[in-house]
């Protein structure tokens, strides 16, 4: 991707204003630094964050045009034409200036048309519906929105995890996203943007990481007590690491069927979740599936559309929800 | 014309005196109101159209299965003469012909306005029978949403006319009493503005696709 | 029917369980004990402000002079005690939420869920029970006296209007100390805000409080666009009308087409949660995304209905202050009007990761940046009104330089966020809340409170304290700075926005710091009332009687403060953009008129506060399925709106020899006075007759 590859040095037009926002990426990649999981799209793993990044950067130079003036006259104007200098000329009728009308007009006029024209190329480029160009081969991935966690299922390789998303680096990811539950929105900030998880729809989103490394993902769409501990771990690794982190969960995995699900839809953190389900060989918090009902994505995404009533009963994430193995239970 | 026109719609005309001068602020007032009015049921039309698709069926009855154009023509036809007759209402007042002529007319649109209404509540009892209920799925929410709405509006104008015809017996067609019977023109003649969109979009848009 | 039954039938839902104070007593945790103490205050104010009203034995005169009144004048102060009183609420929550976040590193003192309360009652109170509140207060109050009219064009529904919006607040008020409020975020997107999710009162609460004070809304700005079109003094052409009448036409329009789709959008939950609709479920063809577009469709709007007041609001300050004419008039009502008209077709920017195609997000956001010019064409006009003027540093130049700064930077993160390419990254974080109190604390906050500085002399006939008001202003201009600026730090880090709690240590002293300037808006608050206590004490030094404390421009400073009941003795007739600048150059003002006439004014109903009472046990009988009760009220204000509309007498005449006396007795009040020059202006000598100013120098014209 062309915009993906430039960085905020590459072109000479926003270097002073760089300065002015210098501090502010010092401070982020500071602090970011004492952390070692990265969770900001100006310390950008990924095409996608850094191409928005630098848009970010340009838009911010262009705007200066319209603001500086603002920062510079209004002080200048208060103090020259303050109440006690009586030296300064006073034109208490002077109420109109064509020429400057025009410049006020005309300038953030001018700015506005450069700033659309990038607006456009900008989000065609980095559509998240558009797969990402690479020389790896593409990995699709299911997402499922919980109560208050993520399923990551790989439908290719029959394995699924909950708030661990593993990569191969420099492979395009596709995500189908869905939630079984309220709506959610999901960010993974240092690879790309978010995009929302509604019931019953399908939205779709790619990433790719150019480094192995470990990032944040997290839900930013309100959705109860449990929001705040709805974030995951991204890790991007080598190809060859991948393999092997997938035979780890094939060996370590559980069985993901529809009693299992059920459990997991409960209204519960992810650790809490790894309580229930996981075992010791998973990491904390984390949940490894070996055995995918393979249609379980359609099946979620499906069940909204069937015209059927869902009672709270059978709605994931409902007050008064009760998991299928329960209910099979109480039979 | 001679007098300049102070408000869209009827001008009473100067020779009502106050009246006519009145109704400039109260009715361009009243206008405001449709307009604010209009925009509920250009959502509610709108909220119908993106819901009137396989999702929002919900596999529930269809159009085809719980609407009966023929009642749905008879209240059209109701509805559309009971303007006819408002507007003779309103011609009776501009023309200072009494309040006899002007509660005779008002009677009919009122008798007019309660037949529409009778059908109206037979349509939807129909309907109830044929399942299309607003718990079956997310279109029939958005019909029940808006034309009972629009119903509503009409019983609201019927309860208006009844008021007015008291008023009437009180208080004589004094110019307050005038102004009001005015902007129960416009909201009347909008009633059934908003019908003519019921029945080509609702009925007709949906029976068709 | 057995007892349950009937107690069923005759509480609905309500039970003792519904008090927060039993939790707290039966689980002390501070959580619980905030949401206890709280309800206490909301209690104990109650009591309070009941006791004093009656200590100052004012029973009589509350509801004779003020509920019931119709005058616009008083209904616009009511709306501003009310905005006041919430906006103590909205600022506590506010800091008790900063506190909390302050504190938060993997916990802090609140739980999960009365975070969300907090966030979702900060945001629903600020916006519709304190800023536009206090829009509507002071266009009440200034609007029709900016115009020489003598009251809005329907003063009983003004009344209403008033009435309505009270209803809302009583009922959010409520919610503090019976049942909890929704979780849900002032947008209560579905399905959250659905019954499966929240089958409590919550979001019932929420939908009435919206549906009743949107109805009220919707009425309001009914009736100032009537007033502004039909009510005008003679010559008062709509060029020549003040900015602050103009930004209240746009804003009023926005009222009238911006409000039906949230009531449209509230009245949908309500069906759903209440008569099984499937307008936005998860099942049966229910659609989130139609609420998504509905609730924007108003959401969007609104928020230029809030700013646009302030601009008018600093239009006139900024020409007062600078002793000089507006520059570039036509420029800012065009630019005005442009914003009113884009306001409508940029909603989309407020949901641009829902997974529509690129083309659709590449024109909402085109749109949204296109918002940009007009408002850059404002600041540009107001630095070109301060050049060559002579600028007087009061409260409201204060206010207006913290907005030059401060407004800027909002709109300089408004442009990034119109770009859909950055606001997949920060949509939903704390830089998209540090961008919104950008715009709404410096742009609307920082306005409207100038303009209660502004205007409050002519309101009550004395100033207010100035030095205080400067305090005011600094700790607004500061504690805003500090308290938001962190956030899009926060924001950048990937914090999302509503989390009660986070794991990042790296976020604590950003929080610790937002936190001292909490602390710094909460001085602000405080001042404000402080404020308020000190110029009542010294109201005597501060007196303006005559009316004219700042050498004002525009006709409402032509009449004695405050201005009698019916505004002009006789209706002013207009030449002039600025009439009462020109006016007083040419020696037009404080003249006796030929002839005096009798006044038909308004009569007192108390058909707003029936409506108001009755709504709010509406509202109440609604959330907690008390059938019987919503009927009866329900019943009760239709037939109070009938047999109102049996009354034919609603007005009284005043007879033109009371006004002639009552005008006659101010203007020897207007020759007694001494002119002051504005180098006193905020002196005690300033009893408000402006002496006619020279220029220092040579003053040519350019």
């Amino acid at each position: 991707m062309k915009d993906g590859n430039m960085t905020p040095f590459s072109s000479w037009r926003f270097r002073p204003n760089l300065l002015k926002h210098a501090w502010l990426l010092c401070g982020v990649l500071v602090l970011s630094a004492c952390n070692e999981e990265r969770n900001s799209f100006l310390d950008p793993a990924g095409p996608i964050a850094a191409a928005q990044r630098t848009h970010m950067f340009e838009v911010i130079a262009w705007t200066m045009i319209a603001i500086v003036p603002v920062f510079v006259f209004v002080p200048l104007i208060l103090w020259r034409y303050r109440f006690r200098n009586a030296k300064a000329r006073y034109t208490p009728d002077w109420e109109f200036s064509g020429w400057l009308d025009m410049v006020m007009w005309g300038v953030p006029f001018v700015i506005i048309i450069i700033l659309s024209s990038m607006l456009w190329k900008s989000t065609h480029a980095l559509d998240p519906y558009k797969p990402i160009a690479s020389t790896e081969a593409p990995v699709n991935v299911q997402v499922v929105g919980l109560d208050w966690k993520w399923l990551f299922i790989y439908p290719d390789l029959g394995i699924a995890t909950v708030n661990e998303l593993v990569i191969p680096v420099n492979a395009s990811v596709a995500m189908d996203i869905t939630t079984d539950t309220v709506m959610q929105s999901i960010l993974i900030s240092s690879l790309a943007g978010q995009i929302y998880a509604m019931p019953g729809m399908r939205t779709k989103l790619h990433v790719l990481a150019d480094e192995t490394g470990t990032f944040v993902g997290e839900n930013t769409q309100y959705n109860g007590d449990g929001f705040v501990d709805q974030n995951f771990q991204t890790i991007s690794m080598s190809t060859e690491d991948f393999a092997v982190w997938v035979t780890t969960v094939k060996a370590s995995g559980v069985t993901l069927d529809a009693t299992t699900y059920g459990r997991l839809a409960v209204g519960s953190t992810g650790a809490q979740a790894h309580e229930t389900l996981g075992s010791s060989q998973m990491p904390e918090g984390v949940i490894y599936f070996n055995q995918v009902e393979p249609s379980l994505f359609e099946t979620v995404l499906g069940r909204y559309n069937e015209g059927t009533d869902i009672p709270p009963a059978q709605q994931p994430g409902a007050v008064g929800y009760v998991p299928p193995s329960a209910q099979g239970a109480n039979q | 014309m001679k007098h300049p026109i102070l408000h869209p719609g009827m001008n009473l005309g100067p020779h009502h005196g106050q009246a006519h001068y009145d109704a400039e602020r109260v009715t361009f007032g009243f206008w405001v109101f449709l307009m604010s009015d209009l925009i509920i049921f250009g959502l509610m039309f709108a909220t119908y159209v993106t819901m009137a698709n396989p999702t929002g069926l919900a596999g529930g009855p269809g159009p085809k299965d719980a609407y009966d154009l023929t009642n749905v023509y008879a209240q059209t036809m109701v509805l559309l003469v009971s303007s006819v007759t408002f507007g003779m209402a309103s011609l009776a007042m501009r023309f200072e012909r009494g309040s006899g002529p002007i509660t005779l007319w008002l009677c009919i649109t009122l008798a007019l306005g309660l037949g529409f209404l009778t059908l109206e509540l037979l349509d939807f009892s129909n309907m109830v029978e044929a399942g299309a209920v607003p718990s079956r799925s997310g279109f029939w929410s958005s019909f029940w949403g808006l034309v009972p709405l629009h119903g509503l509006h009409v019983f609201v104008g019927c309860l208006w006319i009844s008021i007015m015809m008291i008023q009437m017996r009180i208080f004589g067609l004094a110019p307050v009493i005038k102004t009001r019977i005015l902007r129960l023109g416009l909201f009347w003649h909008f009633l059934d503005l908003i019908w003519i969109g019921i029945f080509t979009i609702v009925y007709l848009g949906a029976l068709s696709s | 029917m057995n007892p349950d039954d009937t107690i069923h039938w005759l509480i609905g839902r309500l039970g003792v369980s519904s008090l927060p104070i039993l939790p707290a007593i039966e689980n002390p945790t501070a959580s619980e004990l905030v949401g206890a103490g709280a309800a206490s205050v909301a209690i104990f104010g109650a009591i309070g402000a009941v006791i004093f009203i009656t200590w100052l034995g004012a029973w009589k005169t509350l509801w004779f002079d003020w509920l019931t009144s119709t005058d616009h004048k008083r209904i616009g102060i009511m709306y501003i005690v009310l905005a006041l009183v919430m906006l103590a609420r909205g600022v506590i929550e506010g800091v008790v939420m900063r506190t909390q976040q302050a504190f938060g590193l993997d916990g802090g003192f609140l739980a999960p869920d009365h975070f969300g309360e907090l966030f979702t009652t900060h945001g629903t109170i600020m916006i519709f029970f304190v800023a536009m509140p206090l829009i509507a207060g002071i266009a009440n109050y200034v609007m029709p006296l900016q115009i020489g009219a003598r009251d809005m064009s329907f003063p009983v529904m003004n009344q209403i209007s008033l009435g309505l919006t009270a209803t809302g607040a009583a009922l959010i008020m409520i919610s503090l100390v019976i049942a909890q409020f929704s979780t849900g975020s002032w947008a209560a997107y579905p399905p959250y805000t659905g019954l499966d999710f929240q089958p409590g009162p919550g979001p019932d609460y929420w939908i009435w409080t919206i549906i009743l004070a949107g109805i009220g809304t919707t009425m309001s700005g009914i009736n100032f666009a009537v007033t502004i079109y039909k009510e005008r003094a003679p010559g008062m052409t709509l060029f020549r009308m003040p900015l602050f009448t103009w930004t209240m036409l746009c804003t009023s329009i926005i009222m009238i087409f911006a409000l039906p789709p949230l009531t449209v959008a509230a009245l949908m939950q309500a069906a759903d949660r209440y008569l099984d609709f499937h307008f936005f479920t998860n099942d049966l063809g229910g659609n989130m995304m139609n609420y998504v577009n509905l609730f924007w469709l108003f959401g969007h709007p609104e928020v230029y209905l809030l700013v646009i007041p302030a601009y008018g609001v600093f239009s006139e300050t900024i020409a007062t202050f600078s002793g000089k004419r507006l520059f570039g008039y036509n420029s800012l009502v065009f630019a005005t009007m442009a914003i009113a008209v884009l306001s409508f077709s940029v909603w989309l920017h407020h949901f641009f990761t829902m997974g529509q195609s690129a083309n659709v997000n590449i024109a909402f956001g085109i749109a949204s940046m296109c918002i940009a010019v007009p408002t850059g064409v404002k600041i540009y006009d107001w630095m070109a009104t301060m050049y060559r003027g002579r600028i007087r540093m009061s409260v409201p130049m204060i206010y207006a330089i913290g907005f030059f700064y401060l407004f800027t930077v909002g709109g300089l993160t408004g442009v990034m966020l119109a770009n859909p390419t950055i606001s997949y990254q920060v949509h939903n974080t704390l830089f998209l809340v540090a961008h919104f109190h950008n715009v709404i604390i410096p742009g609307v906050v920082f306005g409207l409170m100038s303009g209660y500085f502004y205007w409050f002399p002519k309101a009550f006939g004395f100033r207010l304290h100035e030095g205080w008001g400067r305090a005011i202003a600094l700790f607004w201009i500061f504690g805003f700075s500090f308290t938001f600026f962190p956030l899009y730090v926060l924001g950048f880090m990937g914090m999302p926005r509503r989390s009660v709690s986070y794991t990042n240590p790296a976020f604590e002293p950003w929080m610790m710091v937002a936190l001292f300037g909490a602390g710094l808006i909460f001085a602000a608050l405080v001042s404000l009332f402080i404020q308020l206590r000190v110029s009542i004490r010294d109201r005597e030094n501060l007196a303006v009687p005559v009316g004219d404390p700042w050498n004002g421009r525009t006709l409402e400073w032509s009449t004695s403060s405050p201005p009698p009941h019916y505004n002009f003795a006789v209706p002013p007739t207009v030449e002039d953009r600025d009439d009462f600048a020109d006016a007083k150059a040419k020696g037009r003002a404080y003249q006796e008129p030929d002839a005096y006439e009798d006044i038909e004014v308004p009569e007192n109903t108390p058909i707003g506060m029936i409506i108001c009472v009755f709504g709010t046990l509406l509202g109440f009988a609604l959330v907690f399925y008390i059938w019987w009760l919503a009927l009866v009220s329900a019943v009760v204000i239709v037939v109070a709106i009938i047999a109102r509309t049996f009354n034919l007498s609603t007005t009284r005449t005043i007879p033109a020899a009371e006004v002639a006396e009552e005008h006659r007795a101010w203007l020897a009040q207007v020759r007694a006075t001494k002119a002051v020059t504005r180098e006193a202006e905020t002196k005690s000598t300033n009893h408000g007759l402006a002496g006619l100013e020279t220029a220092p120098s040579d003053g040519e014209p350019a």
